[in-house]
């Protein structure tokens, strides 16, 4: 898109990831102390996973924001 | 949040419960759907944008946008269990299905359609062939993607019903008006931004499945051995080699109908000549962009087995139950085939990532609903509303009514969604009705691009001959069983055969009238030709371009990685 003034849709997906990121990662360090009754529980994957997602979001977020070099 | 009150009206049998944070993960996502919305509502105003997003899209947003208006809910939860219950002979529909097509579409149609600035495939037809050609193709369309969009939306209601315990009706409203709403903002500009965003979304919360699945398998290996133990006899994971026969592979289908049915006439009528697909492409900003949007669709596509396939695979390998048919599952309350991704889902997914993979599901029926609204306005206001009611009006005018169409269309979906509710058995006749226009579409349109003694009579007569013959087929075979045998080629053929052989034909017939009718009818002057036959048309030269950047050499790298695939799995 190069619209003028038009936010990028990157940034819309980076933000939404980096907040699900945060969510999930919550509840994946919740799970340290109570596990999810699930299979392979001990791998943690909401952890990793929530890292994941924090770590897309955060680099699609600032690359993409409507703010960056204004 | 006004989700919250509806949700927790859940029944009391389900497969899955949601924690406070799946909760508030789905909540989000409709938040930010609908926000991308109003947002996007001040850059529609005109004709241009609201129905071909501005033909601003780069290739990347076009090309993900065209993959995951095909990539619905009802796609990834259908064809996980028919990997169940096929094995991975299920990815031929990826695979062979549609790679080939995507590919041909980017290379050799796109600049067709791209250059003579048509808004839809209809309008393709009334430049080449004329309005009754149009008419028929806008009449069937229109009617069959609002009938297909709420048979997906009941669907995809029965699913939640039966995953999460909602309610029906709140899973029909709330997920149609919100499509409803951000479309009716925003047009297709809303409709592919969303898509994206679904796009990512799907990926994210349906890959761990496969990811967590192959480690407790042991990896690919492991998969096929606990696969073999539980399931001996024909193998669920060749590609290939088990169709030599009918009778040598779960689904009773022989390599001419995959080869043919599937990978010629079903797939390229689909990917070449379905709107809902190609009105992404058509937004693109370029014709580059045109030709190389499909082309990362394919890749993309190529890859999106091992989020949909693999699952069901992997439920085959370490489920403890063994999944059934739907009507044996609701007679003896066991899990049906059609529950495996969810089961999956569950099996894997702790609190945050179920609503994640939830919200995929979700997003994957909104992302299919918005394609459908958003080409029957398309079709609507701009093959039959404007030919035939208001032929000189305001482009603002034909913004509105584009508009006011997308609500119509979720209106319509949301009534066809209750009477097929009341009249279950409508939805297979519905399915079969959409199959039977495509085949003949796909003759007709290609040789229109491609023959330039392709004449007018001839398209319509051909178009209208192949898809009375593919009805024809099938009612023959409702009406007689035993007629199987000669539609396709065996009385061992199961349903999937069936649909493959009856496009098949469909297409002959339409090709041999189009071809017969054409040489006993006058063609169009050369100079009607121009922009839409291959040999009048200047297609632009991609000399000065790197070879790196040209849409051919991602053609062949992907087409390489498809023949290794399929050696792969063989």
């Amino acid at each position: 898109m190069h619209r003028s003034g038009m936010i990028s849709i990157w940034f819309f997906v980076g933000t939404l990831l980096l907040i699900y990121g945060i969510l999930i990662l919550g509840a994946g360090l919740y799970g340290l102390s109570h596990p999810p009754a699930v299979v392979l529980a001990e791998l943690h994957a909401g952890i990793w996973w929530g890292l994941l997602l924090i770590l897309l979001g955060t680099l699609y977020s600032v690359r993409f924001s409507p703010w960056r070099g204004r | 949040m006004p989700l919250l009150p509806a949700i927790l009206i859940q029944s009391a049998s389900r497969l899955v419960s949601l924690s406070g944070v799946d909760m508030a993960i789905i909540a989000l996502y409709f938040v930010a759907v609908l926000s991308i919305g109003f947002y996007l509502k001040r850059y529609t105003k005109t004709g241009e944008d609201f129905f071909l997003a501005g033909r601003e899209m780069t290739a990347w947003i076009a090309g993900l946008s065209f993959l995951a208006a095909n990539l619905g809910s009802l796609e990834m939860m259908g064809w996980a269990a028919a990997a169940y219950q096929y094995g991975i002979l299920a990815t031929h529909w990826y695979w062979i299905g549609a790679i080939p097509a995507m590919l041909f579409l980017g290379l050799v149609m796109m600049p067709f359609y791209y250059i003579s600035k048509t808004h839809s495939v209809p309008g393709y037809l009334k430049l080449r062939f004329g309005e009754s050609s149009r008419v028929l193709a806008a009449v069937c369309f229109g009617l069959m993607t609002v009938l297909m969009s709420g048979i997906n939306m009941y669907s995809m209601a029965l699913v939640l019903k039966v995953v999460l315990g909602w309610d029906i009706h709140f899973s029909i409203w709330v997920s149609s008006l919100t499509v409803g709403l951000y479309v009716f903002l925003g047009g297709l500009l809303s409709a592919i931004f969303n898509e994206v965003l679904q796009f990512v979304l799907i990926w994210f919360g349906a890959l761990l499945i496969s990811i967590i699945g192959l480690i407790e398998t042991g990896g690919w290996n492991g998969m096929v051995a606990r696969i073999a133990h539980n399931f001996p006899g024909p193998s669920y994971t060749h590609l290939w080699s088990t169709l030599g026969s009918f009778g040598d592979n779960p689904m009773g289908i022989h390599w001419i109908g995959i080869v043919f049915g599937l990978g010629w006439v079903i797939s390229f009528g689909y990917w070449t000549t379905d709107f809902l697909v190609v009105q992404r492409v058509l937004a693109a900003k370029d014709l580059r962009a045109a030709k190389m949007a499909p082309i990362i669709g394919a890749g993309f596509k190529m890859m999106v087995p091992f989020i949909v396939i693999l699952p069901g695979l992997l439920g085959l390998a370490v489920l403890p139950e063994h999944l059934v048919g739907a009507d044996q599952a609701s007679a003896t309350g066991s899990h049906s085939y059609n529950e495996v991704l969810p089961i999956m889902l569950a099996r894997y997914c702790g609190p945050g990532l179920l609503g994640l993979g939830i919200t995929a599901l979700m997003a994957g029926f909104m992302s299919g609903m918005a394609g459908n609204v958003s080409a029957f306005a398309t079709v609507w206001t701009y093959d039959i509303y404007r030919p035939f009611f208001r032929k000189e009006a305001p482009d603002a005018h034909y913004v509105s009514v584009g508009r006011w169409c997308t609500l119509l269309g979720v209106l319509v979906s949301i009534g066809t969604a209750y009477f097929v509710m009341q009249f279950h058995s409508i939805m297979d006749y519905v399915q079969a009705l959409f199959s039977f226009f495509v085949a003949p579409l796909f003759g007709t349109v290609l040789l229109g691009m491609l023959w330039r003694r392709t004449t007018p009579a001839g398209g319509f007569w051909g178009l209208l001959s192949g898809t009375c013959s593919a009805i024809g087929l099938w009612a023959w075979v409702k009406i007689n069983p035993a007629a199987l045998q000669y539609v396709a080629l065996s009385p061992k053929a199961k349903d999937m055969a069936e649909n493959m052989y009856r496009a098949l034909w469909s297409w002959i017939v339409c090709v041999i009238v189009t071809v017969v009718v054409s040489y006993m009818t006058r063609p169009k002057p050369v100079e009607e030709l121009t922009g839409l036959v291959y040999g009048y048309t200047k297609l632009p030269s991609e000399s000065g371009v790197p070879v790196y950047q040209r849409p051919i050499f991602w053609a062949c790298v992907v087409g390489v990685v498809f023949v290794i695939l399929n050696i792969i799995f063989w």
